[in-house]
């Protein structure tokens, strides 16, 4: 029987997929063909999807970008045995953008069917885990460590020393949270992970609770994923029934049970401490630190608490080794990154690069350009409270250092593209917007400065007063960043004072007059 | 696993107080369980009403200022009957860049409504949310629980049309 896949991917269905496979199950009935169809995961490469593969003696052909009126040609040009079309692609493997990546985090995603475990468990799935059983905690906390694995939620914390804290703090319980509330704009790995191959976020998970010694763990989840949380659920279940969750995992007699909360739409609770007080059923709003959540978190207890990508990267880490991961990188951001092509680009989609890949590489190489075929004026790196950076800084490598360096970040590696007619001024405005929004309200400086700020940007744009309405809105940026309790209210300055420095023509203002806010 | 669609608002039953304390009564002895009672009355209802405040405090043993306080907190619930369908247009950076403004005006013009209300034949509520996770094929829509991408006011229409009959 021949095998064809059809992406169940949300991206994918959202452009169509649902109504491609059905029309090619329909057409292989009329025709008398009997096939398998298998819905995927999405490789990544949005701008081709729908894409369509057929097994061909082992090797997946694609045809892409399929609407429904194509699927009567594709049966007539013989796709089934990977017949020519003005649609096909070559084999899936030899797809430039799809070669050049290096997939550790990314492995299966694409390649399998989502929610079977057999395929999992075919493609290095559980190997992790089984590593994991025969390794005491101390090791597994080293491995973790050694790999060099930082926080990949975006402020890039060592994982292997906030899982130390956790192993050496004595608590009755201790908690595994995933913080899978990815609400940056340009930032879809999250999801892709979730829903093209979840068993591996689970097996992080579980790897995670026996290096600590926890034997609960929550997944908080964004209520604006409906299709993660039906795909999650469904392979928690099919774990549980096959003894990789449960009060005897791998009949090793160690426990760990997981559980999927969703969200109630606050881009705040992405931040950790508010997510946790989310996760205690209360309002969002952010904790002081000290304590840290790895000594008081869910509860009042230890708590492991990783983005979704962290916790998926590490069933690798442990199926082939701390130096094999390690051995990817640069400097200090080791092992590598799921980027998120976004927004005005020709080419959008994932791309899992080892660190040092330029954002260049990324914009033309994969990219293609922009999406309208004209210039591109700017990216946005690292969701609404990243910094703009224009073409000038095209040449600075994915690595959390060298965008420190030039006053941007990293963040959850999501790019999104911007043409030249875009107008920064409104998208600073828009980011002290948003954040008036998503403020939880525990600080001044967040909760008001972010109001005033709109004001200023207002008053800065309707003309009068400029010079005196740019220092006022410098020093509101200034204050914003060092008095906010958080990320939200300390870096909404940084889209703001980026988009001023790179593009002062777009406020009215000379580029002498922007000079002050480099500073 | 959930039973069907959980967000889609298209046929649901009137507040019945005996049902949703039934409909919560397992998350008694959940630890941090108001939230999914909030999201398992919104799931059946289709927004959590002013009545609810009482009950959810009766049974969670807490206070009514507690429950309002984490209600009114979330832009997801609700406290009023949504549209027969919710079209949730995203406001974010990378739909931005791809035209969702225009996308979010032509929806406004079209419905004869704003952001967060419902038309008068309750057809439809229109809802901002900020990142559907669909940043590659911008912008994008979503119709009850279906995503969209690669939105332009031509195909919005035809969705609406189709998909919710507006």
């Amino acid at each position: 029987m021949i095998t064809v896949y059809v992406p169940r991917d949300a991206a994918a269905r959202s452009v169509g997929a649902d109504a491609v496979a059905h029309a090619i199950a329909r057409d292989a009935t009329a025709r008398g063909l009997d096939i398998s169809l298998v819905r995927n995961g999405s490789w990544g490469l949005f701008w081709l999807e729908p894409l369509v593969e057929v097994d061909v003696d082992g090797t997946r052909i694609a045809y892409g970008p399929i609407e429904t009126t194509d699927v009567p040609g594709l049966f007539e040009s013989g796709f089934l045995r990977g017949g020519s079309h003005p649609r096909r692609l070559g084999p899936t493997r030899d797809i430039e953008y799809l070669k050049a990546q290096e997939r550790l985090t990314f492995a299966r995603v694409g390649l399998t069917d989502p929610l079977s475990l057999e395929d999992y468990r075919a493609h290095e799935g559980y190997a992790g885990l089984a590593r994991a059983l025969e390794t005491g905690p101390a090791d597994l906390v080293a491995a973790i460590t050694q790999s060099g694995l930082r926080g990949r939620g975006g402020a890039a914390f060592p994982t292997g020393i906030k899982w130390r804290t956790v192993l050496e703090t004595k608590a009755p319980q201790k908690y595994i949270v995933c913080n899978a509330d990815e609400g940056d704009s340009g930032t879809f790995s999250d999801r892709m992970v979730m829903e093209d191959d979840p068993f591996t976020l689970i097996e992080g998970m579980t790897i995670a609770g026996l290096a600590v010694g926890a034997t609960e763990g929550y997944i908080y989840l964004r209520v604006e994923y409906p299709d993660a949380w039906q795909v999650l659920n469904e392979a928690i279940r099919r774990a549980y029934a096959a003894g990789f969750l449960g009060a005897d995992i791998c009949g090793s007699g160690r426990r760990f049970d997981l559980e999927v909360r969703r969200g109630a739409g606050a881009y705040i609770c992405g931040e950790e401490t508010s997510l946790l007080e989310s996760l205690e059923g209360k309002r969002g709003q952010i904790r002081f630190k000290p304590p840290l959540p790895a000594v008081a978190g869910l509860f009042g207890l230890p708590t492991v608490i990783n983005n979704v990508i962290s916790l998926a990267t590490v069933p690798v880490i442990l199926a082939r080794g701390a130096e094999y991961y390690r051995d990817f990188g640069m400097g200090r951001s080791r092992g590598t990154l799921p980027l998120q092509l976004a927004g005005n680009l020709a080419r959008g989609g994932l791309v899992e690069k080892a660190f040092g890949v330029s954002l260049r590489e990324l914009l033309y190489d994969y990219g293609g350009g922009s999406a309208s075929g004209r210039a591109l004026k700017g990216v946005q790196v690292g969701g609404p409270l990243g910094a703009w950076m224009p073409p000038a800084q095209f040449d600075t490598a994915v690595d959390y250092e060298a965008f420190a360096a030039c006053g941007a970040m990293l963040g959850h590696g999501g790019i999104v593209a911007v043409d030249d007619t875009a107008d920064m001024a409104a998208f600073a405005r828009y980011a002290m917007e948003f954040c008036a929004l998503e403020s939880c309200g525990k600080c001044t400086p967040c909760r008001i400065g972010s109001t005033r700020g709109v004001e200023v940007i207002d008053r800065l744009l309707g003309g009068q007063a400029r010079a005196r309405d740019l220092a006022l809105l410098n020093d509101l940026c200034e204050t914003m960043q060092h008095a906010s309790l958080c990320a939200l209210g300390g870096l909404t300055p940084l889209p703001v004072q980026s988009a001023l420095k790179h593009y002062p023509e777009d406020f009215g203002l000379h580029v002498r007059d922007s000079l002050a806010t480099s500073a | 696993m959930q039973d069907g669609n959980p967000l889609s608002t298209s046929s649901l039953p009137p507040w019945d107080e005996a049902a949703a304390r039934a409909l919560v009564a397992p998350l008694i002895g959940t630890a941090g369980g108001l939230l999914p009672a909030l999201h398992a009355l919104q799931d059946r209802f289709g927004y959590v009403p002013p009545a609810a405040v009482a009950v959810l405090a009766d049974v969670f043993n807490c206070s009514r200022a507690d429950v309002h306080g984490v209600i009114s907190f979330y832009d997801w619930f609700r406290d009023t009957p949504p549209g027969r369908h919710t079209l949730r247009i995203c406001r974010a950076e990378a739909c931005q860049s791809m035209g969702a403004n225009a996308l979010a005006e032509h929806a406004r013009q079209r419905l004869g409504i704003d952001f967060h209300a419902t038309t008068a034949d309750g057809a439809l509520s229109l809802e901002p949310v900020f990142c559907l996770g669909n940043c590659a094929c911008a912008p994008a829509v979503m119709l009850d629980d279906r995503l969209h991408g690669r939105m332009n006011p031509a195909r919005l229409d035809a969705l609406l049309t189709t998909e919710a009959g507006t």
